[in-house]
């Protein structure tokens, strides 16, 4: 995974909450079993006009300076709904590293950091201005992120701390792979199944003795 | 020893199967089962075996095939979602190379993921539970500790049979009084989300309790438990009580008889301890509640379906506000009206939210002797094959059928539209399932979501309708 340290590009503005997976993108446009070519289909239902690819010349990352944003700033609830872990990286494919907003969807978050996109959460009393300054083009719409520090640096200077899980973030600067982290953790895996195992050996059971009952009951 | 402090009952199950305390409010949780589908069970599977590992335990391990596989009668590989088959061979082949137990076309035990996990005993109370799919939290319902997750936690739980989760707030939300007539735990949930916003539960793991929870059937149970990842929540749960247990007696995949009598004294320890602490308390009065229906594309614009669909002028926020507007420009609703008599075109009952046994048969009791009216496509689609058989042993599938409903195999169908099944030209459906986001069932189609006796009273009237008007008649 991409580490993510530091960060600095334009930030595009949808004041919009309770955006979701399906929006971000649409279950029609995951079609193939790869894990590329979601770039371009991100947020197709705003996006494209309906039902085309026809550029839809008001959705903002249509527009300049947005269509070349490396941040996203959105309303409460960003990624709610489907687990689909494509909504990440369609939005990592077409460039974003990091989403700002009030709250977050917890499984896109959970899946956000885990492909290296940061979610950064800040008061609605600080999004809201911030919104009406990337509408504004305010400084070109330029926003910086410093995650060592845990600053946003909006487009009027002004620098706002945000607060992050300290395992969160560790996974993020270090582009740790998360898995190999736990395998390390084999022996107390083993350890805490062997105890287990005696306390509540049903959850153990063989699934060859389920096979068999299942044959039996003709379920 | 000290006194043990009074427990919630998701602090005793996390407790139960803390393998390691990471630090950062962060636990190693064991997790009992993972269920995987053909959407995205493939990936996970392929993006281990990329990695050079395997799986830890595969007798813990499930799968399904629900997302994609089509619904029509003489369904095959050959989908109507045009890449279906590249992720049905991915599934197959990956779950056979790995030794996972799949339940696929065919299978008599074959179903919608959180519906067949019950079913089938392969979801118990106690356990932790896990699988790609945000509804995942419906097995809450009979009291086990289960949530969604996305592709790389997969992998993880695939290769470690573990996963690193963050510590929730604890929330109880108590429904009290008994439910009116053709009120539903459908419209139980909606009612909540509708009062405490979309985002409400978030952070939280949610114990639902309650005079009028535990009047609810385990299955409707499921239905109350299955949103709460709409309210924002990490997972809801109730409590395992006598109905529990009575619902796992002779399931397939269920303790062996050997081991049932200490799983069932376990069971019965499972409850929040007098006297525990809940960082935010809900109490709500059922029997206040009515039939819900939603007008908007968050399930948080829900209205009673007597009351008027509200204004966007009176919210302050400004992001509020045209969020709502937003939401009434794609559904075209009118504020300040009821959204009874809007003319629909299709109504689908179905999906993990209510696809069940129960939710069949009282849809069917509302549509014996009627039919939908002209113009409808009313669809119906059994959460499993098993709903399906009790279903068709009953004659209720004769009853859909002569009501004028498509009558399906299992799967989730049109709850999603994927790019292959649709509604056809209809462009406003009421719908049993879960999710009202734009374009969710279809490019430009609008759904109101409610229960399945709303839905099939809907269905017959041809517009949005009580059902307590269909009793009454």
């Amino acid at each position: 995974m991409e580490p993510f340290v530091h960060l600095k590009g334009v930030a595009a503005p949808l004041p919009i909450d309770n955006v979701d997976t399906d929006a971000i993108i649409p279950s029609r446009e995951t079609q193939s079993v790869s894990r590329s070519g979601y770039g371009e289909k991100l947020f197709a239902n705003w996006r494209y006009l309906p039902g085309t690819r026809e550029i839809n010349a008001d959705f903002v990352l249509n527009r300049e300076p947005f269509a070349q944003a490396q941040l996203l700033v959105g309303g409460r609830n960003f990624g709610c709904g489907s687990s689909r872990e494509a909504a990440v990286w369609a939005l990592s494919q077409f460039g974003i590293r990091c989403v700002i907003a009030p709250s977050f969807g917890t499984i896109f978050r959970n899946n956000c950091i885990r492909n290296g996109l940061l979610p950064v959460t800040l008061p609605i009393e600080v999004i809201e201005p911030l919104l009406s300054d990337l509408q504004a083009c305010v400084g070109q719409a330029i926003v910086e992120i410093d995650l060592q520090a845990c600053t946003v640096t909006g487009p009027d200077g002004a620098v706002h701390r945000f607060e992050i899980g300290a395992l969160d973030r560790e996974m993020l600067l270090s582009g740790a792979d998360e898995i190999a982290i736990t395998l390390q953790k084999r022996g107390l895996i083993e350890a805490f199944r062997n105890m287990d195992r005696t306390q509540r050996p049903w959850v153990y059971q063989d699934s060859q003795i389920w096979a068999e009952d299942a044959r039996e009951t003709g379920t | 020893m000290a006194q043990a402090q009074p427990a919630t009952l998701i602090e005793k199950l996390w407790r139960a199967h803390e393998v390691a305390d990471l630090g950062d409010d962060t636990s190693l949780l064991h997790i009992d089962r993972l269920f995987l589908h053909e959407r995205s069970g493939g990936r996970m599977l392929q993006g281990v075996a990329a990695a050079g590992r395997t799986a830890f335990d595969p007798a813990m391990i499930f799968g399904t095939l629900d997302h994609i596989i089509d619904t029509d009668p003489g369904r095959t590989d050959q989908t109507k979602f045009p890449g279906g088959p590249e992720f049905i061979q991915q599934f197959r082949s990956g779950t056979a190379a790995a030794g996972i137990r799949t339940f696929d076309l065919g299978d008599p035990n074959q179903g919608i993921v959180h519906v067949i996990a019950p079913e089938l005993g392969i979801a118990q109370p106690g356990m932790t539970l896990v699988c790609g799919d945000s509804h995942t939290c419906t097995v809450g319902g009979i009291g086990a500790l289960a949530w969604g997750i996305g592709i790389t936690q997969g992998e993880h739980v695939i290769s470690t049979q573990c996963l690193a989760v963050k510590r929730p707030k604890m929330m109880r939300v108590r429904f009290d009084g008994a439910l009116g007539a053709c009120v539903t735990a459908k419209d139980m949930i909606l009612h909540l989300i509708r009062l405490h916003g979309a985002r409400g539960g978030q952070g939280c793991a949610i114990e639902f309790c309650g005079s009028a929870v535990a009047a609810l059937s385990c299955e409707a149970r499921m239905t109350l438990c299955n949103m709460a990842v709409e309210f924002g929540a990490w997972t809801g749960i109730v409590a395992p009580d006598e109905k529990t247990i009575d619902f796992m007696r002779g399931r397939p995949f269920g303790p062996e008889a050997g081991h049932w009598a200490n799983a069932e004294t376990w069971w019965r320890t499972l409850h929040s301890d007098q006297g525990a602490r809940f960082d935010i308390d809900i109490a709500i009065d059922a029997s206040a509640i009515a039939p819900q229906v939603t007008w908007g594309t968050s399930s948080e614009q829900s209205i009673g379906i007597d009351e008027a669909v509200p204004s966007p002028d009176d919210v302050a926020d400004p992001v509020a506000r045209g969020s709502a507007e937003k939401a009434l420009g794609y559904t075209g609703v009118t504020p300040g009206r009821p959204l009874t008599g809007l003319p629909i075109e299709a109504a689908f009952i179905g999906s993990c939210t209510n696809s069940r046994i129960e939710d069949l048969r009282g849809a069917a009791a509302l549509l014996r002797g009627r039919h939908v009216a002209e113009g409808v496509k009313a669809i119906c689609v059994p959460g499993s094959s098993t709903v399906k058989r009790m279903a068709e042993a009953e004659g209720l599938d004769r009853i859909f059928a002569d009501a004028g409903f498509e009558w399906r195999e299992a799967g989730c169908s049109l709850c999603f539209y994927a790019g292959g099944d649709s509604f056809g030209s209809a462009r406003r459906v009421i719908s049993s399932t879960n999710r009202n986001f734009e374009n969710r069932q279809g490019v430009g189609v609008r759904s109101h979501l409610a229960s399945p006796l709303t839905v099939a009273a809907s269905a017959v009237a041809g517009e949005i309708s009580d059902p307590r008007d269909l009793v009454t008649r």
